[in-house]
């Protein structure tokens, strides 16, 4: 079996990238918030490894939004013992590049109104809001939330406080304004994971960290010799792009 | 004002399954054919292409090959004095869009049909007595035997290249303990290629349904076991089990498809013509609305055509039929208070429950990433009327199996029951049980009843203007039951398995159907077949009691919803009325079977 997808190989990589590259500030951090995502998840725990470099400019969201996008998805998928997490799979990219498609615009949806926003959850999603505006509007009442409940913004509350924020907005027991906290939020992990777990060709899942914490081969596709046996798949991921983990 | 094309023998609306058949063997009989299709020409090279199509996110996550609903959905309410409301994301089911619809995108369990469930109403009268069946349920016989469809299921298993173990061939039993299953009908010849290989998961349902006292057997699949040839010179590659099946194209020419199976042999014929991004918006009806004249479409650019034809043939998928029929006045439409008119009468879907069962990193590597979408072991113990379900007071079956078809990560990960959806948690659950987890599902039967049915919506309209069609559906006691029954005979094989933990997915009492979670695309009836044609909308040929130049193949036929997979009847009944097409209606056109 091969030991190339080891843990340890893992945390070789980083260790090495982290010694390659300095960290860079977040784009706009300092706009946003005296403190940046990237500093505050990484004062409750030393251990964890750096965000790689990051020259990515966001091209939708502002730069409040950047730094609670940043939190927010350090959280959902933290960085911790068991790897790298959003951050490093470079997932606020992966929903930048998604606001500019038609995703995001709510375009791959029936959008004709009437529109009834109180519907049943088994009919499935019935607001008039697009992908793009969930978050423009989702963000600001997020952090808005924090502000009054904690005088500071998302981004600025330490680790714990963030994951009892992001629970009281995943079971909807927080009233936002102008959509459903749960509305926000279930997109928000969606997003998240698929940037976690996507082809590294959508800008997420960068050095395949999603495919490499499950040992799912990525795009190998190619399966006939294993379907009969019971044992670990030792071949690490390829992207579509060739790109070897 | 329109512009009217050259009049053609034949119009098909809808190049899926259905559409593809029809076109082969209305050709094949020196017809002109014109097919039309709404959605764009899509093939093996290049949408299928390989690596490009090992995408989650663009085929399954955002919807690729599916319908474009953003111009055109159904609208869903749970009864008769509610509000529908639209479907606006795919989720519940994905049906097709493009050449080959949704055969392009479909994982190929290809089962023929337990003769049980072609006969639903008069069997379960016989054995159980009338009072069995409870009030509102309108179940109904098809009017077609299995003996009668035996040969068109055994030539399109030969059209799709099947893998599968026979049980018994001319009453000769040949599957025993090979892995064939004692509950299925006799057949005339074997399946062209021998089942495929069996995954870890699917070996491990083989062996605990073994210890349960169940009879397993290998599902038979339209995913190739090793190169094969089909009646009509199209050439199939091995299956690889690469676990981007159901919802992509097969980029190793090993998934059966319109596209690759009988396409190919279409091209070739002089008098084929096949129409893209042609959106079909009514069939045309002369003054006395006995006749059809042709069809209206939108072409690419946004204009009105006229095709005219002599016959027309609406293969455009379940829903979709029976709103052409609704739009156009093709028979009564169903009224569900005095239970007169047929037009979206018994529509019926799935009734699914589903344990994924969780292993020790030590105990099974089931890397549910291989996988291929037809592929797996199945039980029929419980399945059609398999069991006595005299003391259970419901009507129905379920097999059960483990299909894996391939699970990726953005859709696929699941984790032990209690596990948070996100955090540390979440991550560490991911990476233990990602490779050590199987799935396996009940893939229930579904009745039909007086309530459950499909009209057109008074509010909402697609991109051309016109309405919507509206379901009205809902689970109902019957089914509720059967579902809760049927886990519980399923977890006796999941426990048997040793897991570390179990997690049962099964509808509750009292639960409303969910629009949001993906349940099959195995959608029932609303121009159902029958033998009256006050009860049904088209006749055993298929054919509309009421246009009788108007042919309707799809599961739309179907009176209720069976225990299989729907489209290995679905292609049988189409060649089934071809049949007729060519040897009774061409020379006499009009009704085959008079009201
Ligand atoms: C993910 C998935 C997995 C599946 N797996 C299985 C399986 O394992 N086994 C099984 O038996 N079944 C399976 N099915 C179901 C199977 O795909 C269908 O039963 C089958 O494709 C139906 O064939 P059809 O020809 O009736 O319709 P379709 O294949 O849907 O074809 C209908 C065509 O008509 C076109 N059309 C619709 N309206 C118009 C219009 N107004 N004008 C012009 N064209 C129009 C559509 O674009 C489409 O191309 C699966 C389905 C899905 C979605
Ligand atoms: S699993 Fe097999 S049949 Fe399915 S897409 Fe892959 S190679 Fe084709």
């Amino acid at each position: 079996m091969s030991n190339e997808d080891s843990p340890n190989e893992r945390r070789d990589f980083l260790r090495k990238s982290l010694t390659l590259i300095p960290v860079v500030t977040l784009a706009g951090a300092s706009l946003a918030s005296p403190l940046s995502a990237q500093e505050s998840s990484a004062k409750h725990d030393a251990n964890k490894p750096a965000a790689p470099a990051s020259h990515y400019e966001p091209s939708y969201f502002t730069a409040e939004e950047w730094t609670f996008l940043h939190a927010a998805v350090a959280r959902l998928i933290p960085t911790d013992e068991r790897g790298p997490g959003a951050i490093e799979a470079g997932v606020p990219e992966y929903i930048d590049r998604q606001m500019g498609t038609s995703y995001a615009n709510g375009s791959l949806w029936y959008m004709q109104g009437p529109f009834n926003a109180n519907a049943a959850p088994e009919f499935g999603y019935q607001l008039k809001l697009s992908p793009k505006e969930v978050y423009r509007l989702g963000i600001a009442a997020a952090d808005n939330w924090c502000h009054q409940q904690h005088g500071k913004l998302f981004a600025q509350l330490d680790a714990a406080t963030q994951d009892a924020a992001l629970k009281q907005f995943e079971s909807g027991k927080v009233a936002f304004e102008q959509l459903p906290a749960k509305t926000f939020f279930t997109q928000l992990l969606q997003n998240t994971k698929e940037g976690f777990f996507c082809d590294p060709m959508h800008g997420g899942n960068k050095n395949m960290v999603g495919w490499k914490l499950i040992n799912f081969p990525g795009a190998r596709a190619d399966f006939m010799d294993w379907v009969e046996r019971d044992e670990r798949y030792p071949f690490p991921p390829v992207s579509i792009r060739g790109e070897r983990a | 004002m329109a512009t009217s094309m050259k009049k053609a023998d034949a119009v098909i609306v809808g190049f899926g399954w259905a559409g593809a058949i029809m076109a082969k063997e209305l050709t094949e009989a020196g017809l002109n054919v014109v097919a039309l299709e709404r959605g764009p020409m899509q093939d093996t090279y290049p949408e299928g292409s390989y690596p490009q199509v090992i995408d989650e996110l663009t085929y399954n996550i955002r919807r690729k090959l599916f319908q474009d609903i953003s111009k055109e959905t159904v609208t869903i309410r749970h009864g008769v004095n509610d509000v529908a409301l639209p479907n606006r994301q795919l989720g519940a089911f994905l049906p097709g869009n493009g050449v080959g619809g949704a055969g392009v995108h479909w994982s190929g369990v290809h089962f023929r049909v337990d003769p049980v469930e072609l006969r639903m109403r008069s069997h379960y009268e016989e054995r159980y007595g009338k009072k069995f069946i409870p009030e509102g349920m309108t179940i109904q016989d098809f009017g077609v035997t299995y003996e009668e469809l035996e040969p068109y299921f055994d030539f399109a298993e030969k059209v799709f290249g099947t893998s599968g173990t026979a049980w018994t061939i001319n009453g000769k039993n040949v599957g025993e303990g090979k892995g064939g299953n004692p509950f299925a009908p006799d057949r005339s010849t074997d399946f062209p290629l021998v089942a495929q290989k069996n995954t870890i998961s699917a070996q491990l349902f083989q062996k605990a349904a073994t210890e349960v006292g169940y009879h397993p057997y290998n599902l038979p699949s339209a995913n190739t076991s090793g190169p094969y040839t089909n009646p009509y010179g199209a050439q199939m590659g091995p299956c690889n089990f690469c676990g981007f099946c159901s919802g992509y194209v097969c980029y190793m020419y090993s998934k059966a498809s319109p596209n690759l199976n009988i396409l190919p042999a279409l091209k070739q014929e002089p008098k084929f013509e096949l129409r893209t991004n042609a959106y079909v918006l009514r069939v045309n009806l002369d003054s006395d609305k006995r006749r059809a004249t042709g069809v209206t479409y939108v072409d690419a650019q946004g204009q009105e055509i006229e095709q005219p034809a002599d016959l027309v043939i609406l293969s455009a998928f379940q829903f979709h039929n029976v709103r052409l029929m609704l739009l156009s006045g093709i028979g009564k439409p169903y009224d569900p208070k005095t239970g007169e008119g047929v037009v979206g009468k018994n529509f019926a879907y799935q009734n699914m429950a589903t344990i994924k069962a969780y292993f020790d990193k030590d105990a099974h590597h089931t890397n549910p990433f291989i996988g291929a979408g037809g592929n797996g072991v199945a039980v029929d113990d419980f399945n059609a009327d398999n069991f006595d379900h005299g003391p259970h007071g419901f009507v129905g079956g379920s097999p059960f199996w483990v299909n894996q078809a391939g699970t990726r990560p953005i859709a696929g990960i699941n984790n032990p029951p209690g596990t948070p959806e996100w955090g540390s948690q979440w991550k560490a659950a991911a990476a233990d049980y990602y490779t050590h987890q199987l799935s396996m599902d009940a893939h229930g039967a579904h009745q039909s009843y007086r309530d459950n049915y499909l009209d057109l919506d008074p509010t909402y309209k697609d991109a051309y203007g016109q309405p919507l069609l509206r379901m009205t559906f809902d689970w109902k006691e019957n089914d509720l039951r059967m579902t809760q029954f049927m886990v519980e005979k399923m977890k006796k094989i999941a426990e048997a398995m040793n897991p570390k933990a179990l997690k049962v997915s099964v509808k509750g009492a009292g639960s409303h159907f969910n629009t949001a979670s993906y349940q099959t695309t195995h959608l029932n009836g609303g121009a159902i077949m029958g033998t009256d044609p006050k009860t049904s909308a088209v006749n055993k040929y298929l054919q509309s009691w009421d246009v009788p130049n108007v042919f309707v193949p799809g599961a739309s036929a179907f009176p209720q919803g069976l225990g299989y997979n729907p489209t290995g009847l679905v292609a049988a009944l189409t060649y089934w009325s071809a049949r007729a097409i060519r040897e009774q209606y061409l020379k006499n056109p009009g009704p085959l079977v008079q009201a």
